[in-house]
């Protein structure tokens, strides 16, 4: 579309952000509460952040999360890049549409049923439950996100590269790094970072495949905000929300830079032509 | 996408295949057999707490031994108690209408976000972005705080002076129909602004230059070319919305029926495991038709794309 905003679709931009942002600015504002009544402000205090620090279970549940999310998400961008890349380039297989829909369904799939079905396999496994457990389970949900990440990036792709590199004899795992590797690593990266977040999000999967002794940060926060919110409560989430969003705007940025210098090596190139 | 056409495959290329597809058989597809299987045998003191309906390890004999006795006690017990009953229909229903009003906020700003300048897209995409990738708990928790009888949204009305006592919101159907929509909103204007970003503001212009009214014209070209991107939000939001289990859990009253919850009270509460297979069977039932109708619907899309 072209045309310029009016003034309709200025005050729906401004409205439907401000209800976006607001509850988590609120919240952020109200982490600095000196008060403990949650909603009652009693001056600009720190004191909820320095008590975290001294809060040993939830440092041990922070680092139990981050510890899951990495190891998940490494092991599900692996295993995503493989489905986009099986997805897009494999043709036509035996079960193919079998796995392409064991890709999609998990995206959509409500989380009380993944949690639950992947619990009875586990005990059906005989396999006691814990740090591992959660692991495959997120790294079950998370690699399907990495595959449809990936997999667009790998649709818009010149083929023609890797073909030349592969008449010039390079072998296709060698093909494989030096070529397609770094053309779709901007996705490989996103689709690291979105799973990374899943995983550091999820309460009901990792409750369900839990175990004594492998308590995540979003367990620890639920069991807490069932019994009311706390300033406590409010400023681990000012320090997730922080963190990701500093993490999401570095990303992104990171993205749009190289795709400018993309496109200015691409006009450099058709400028040298003419 | 190519056209999926037999290749000449190396080994290396069949264990491309493989990998992640036995990852996903065992981890994806096994488990939801087992749930099948556990929802038909019966509860039991004991860990785990149920009855095994059939085991193959003693042989195919057994086996159709064990088929002849088979228990569909559970599926009947669901139908029997009207909680599970209720539950489904309320999931659906409270799905359905927060969907529709996740459409009535969410195309507007999808819509001022297609219309806005070219430079400013990208940052108003971020910033609808932005919020999916913060924690679901912590946003759905930030309402707690909004909504309470003593909460920021009764203090600021009570101090306006526009109601003398506060709204009770908290632990009621609104809180859940508001937390679905706030957590949802990211997923309806995504593909909805990506179909309207598309649309050839030409066609606009030519019926403005025939003296067609803006609303007419939204109504006659707009609204029809968006509809792609309305039908896949749609999807995205209610299917999840019907499993939800966190917004009826924190933001709904001990009123809210939503199934999601009832499995999870079924499982961590009463330790029936049978039972909360079977109602996972079910809601797997009676979602497979808006999932299969939505991957319908994206393939259609992606080939008009190809």
């Amino acid at each position: 579309m072209t045309r310029g905003p009016s003034w309709f679709n200025v005050t729906s931009l401004v409205v439907g952000f401000s209800f976006l942002y607001l509850p988590i600015v609120l919240l952020v504002i109200y982490s600095f509460n000196k008060s403990r009544l949650v909603t009652v402000w009693g001056g600009f205090s720190v004191e909820w952040y320095v008590s975290l620090l001294h809060n040993e279970q939830l440092l041990d549940a922070a680092w139990v999360t981050l510890r899951v999310a990495f190891v998940s998400a490494s092991v599900a961008t692996v295993l995503g890049t493989a489905a986009a890349l099986v997805l897009v380039r494999s043709g036509r297989f035996f079960g193919r549409s079998l796995f392409s829909g064991m890709i999609f369904a998990p995206l959509v799939m409500p989380e009380v049923i993944l949690g639950l079905s992947l619990l009875l396999l586990f005990v059906a496994m005989d396999q006691s439950r814990g740090f591992w457990t959660v692991i495959l389970a997120h790294t079950t949900f998370a690699m399907c996100y990495v595959a449809v990440v990936v997999q667009s990036r790998l649709v818009g792709f010149d083929k023609s590269i890797e073909e030349a590199a592969e008449d010039l004899g390079c072998p296709p795992v060698k093909t494989f790094f030096q070529i397609t590797l770094p053309i779709i690593l901007p996705g490989v990266v996103a689709g690291w970072m979105l799973a990374f977040t899943l995983s550091l999000d999820d309460l009901v999967v990792a409750s369900f495949t839990t175990g004594p002794g492998a308590t995540t940060l979003p367990m620890k926060i639920y069991s807490q905000v069932r019994l009311g919110v706390t300033p406590e409560i409010n400023a681990v989430c000012t320090i997730l929300v922080v963190l990701v969003t500093i993490g999401v705007i570095a990303a992104s940025l990171a993205t749009r830079r190289q795709q400018v210098q993309k496109e200015r090596d691409e006009r450099a190139a058709f400028g040298a032509e003419d | 996408m190519d056209a999926p056409v037999p290749v000449k495959r190396s080994l290396g290329g069949w264990a491309l295949i493989a990998v992640p597809y036995v990852w996903l058989l065992i981890f994806f597809l096994a488990p939801f057999l087992i749930v099948f299987k556990i929802s038909l045998s019966q509860i039991a003191v004991a860990i785990p707490p149920y009855l095994p309906a059939f085991d193959l390890a003693s042989g195919w004999q057994a086996f159709f031994e064990k088929l002849g006795e088979l228990s569909f006690e559970n599926y009947l017990w669901l139908t029997e108690d009207d909680l599970y009953w209720k539950s489904y229909v309320s999931s659906v229903v409270i799905a359905g209408i927060s969907t529709l009003l996740t459409l009535l906020i969410g195309y507007p700003i999808a819509y001022g976000m297609a219309r806005s300048p070219q430079s400013l897209r990208p940052t108003l995409l971020m910033l609808v972005i932005l919020p999916f990738w913060t924690s679901f708990l912590i946003r759905v928790y930030a309402w707690i705080g909004i909504l309470k009888n003593e909460g920021l949204l009764n203090q600021l009305l009570l101090s306006l002076g526009l109601i003398d006592e506060p709204l009770v919101i908290l632990n009621t159907n609104i809180a859940v129909y508001i937390g679905i929509v706030y957590s949802y909103l990211p997923f309806l204007v995504l593909p909805l602004y990506a179909s309207l970003e598309r649309l050839d503001g030409s066609l606009l212009e030519a019926a403005e230059d025939l003296g067609c009214p803006p609303w007419l014209a939204f109504w006659k070209i707009t609204l029809p070319l968006s509809l792609p991107g309305v039908i896949a939000g749609c999807f995205l939001v209610f299917i999840p919305a019907v499993g939800e289990f966190v917004i009826p859990d924190l933001l709904g009253g001990s009123d809210t029926l939503m199934i999601g919850k009832t499995l999870w009270t079924e499982f961590f509460n009463n330790r029936d495991w049978p039972v909360s297979s079977a109602v996972a069977v079910i809601l797997l039932m009676i979602l497979v038709i808006p999932i299969v109708l939505f991957q319908n619907q994206q393939q259609k899309i992606a080939e008009k794309e190809a």
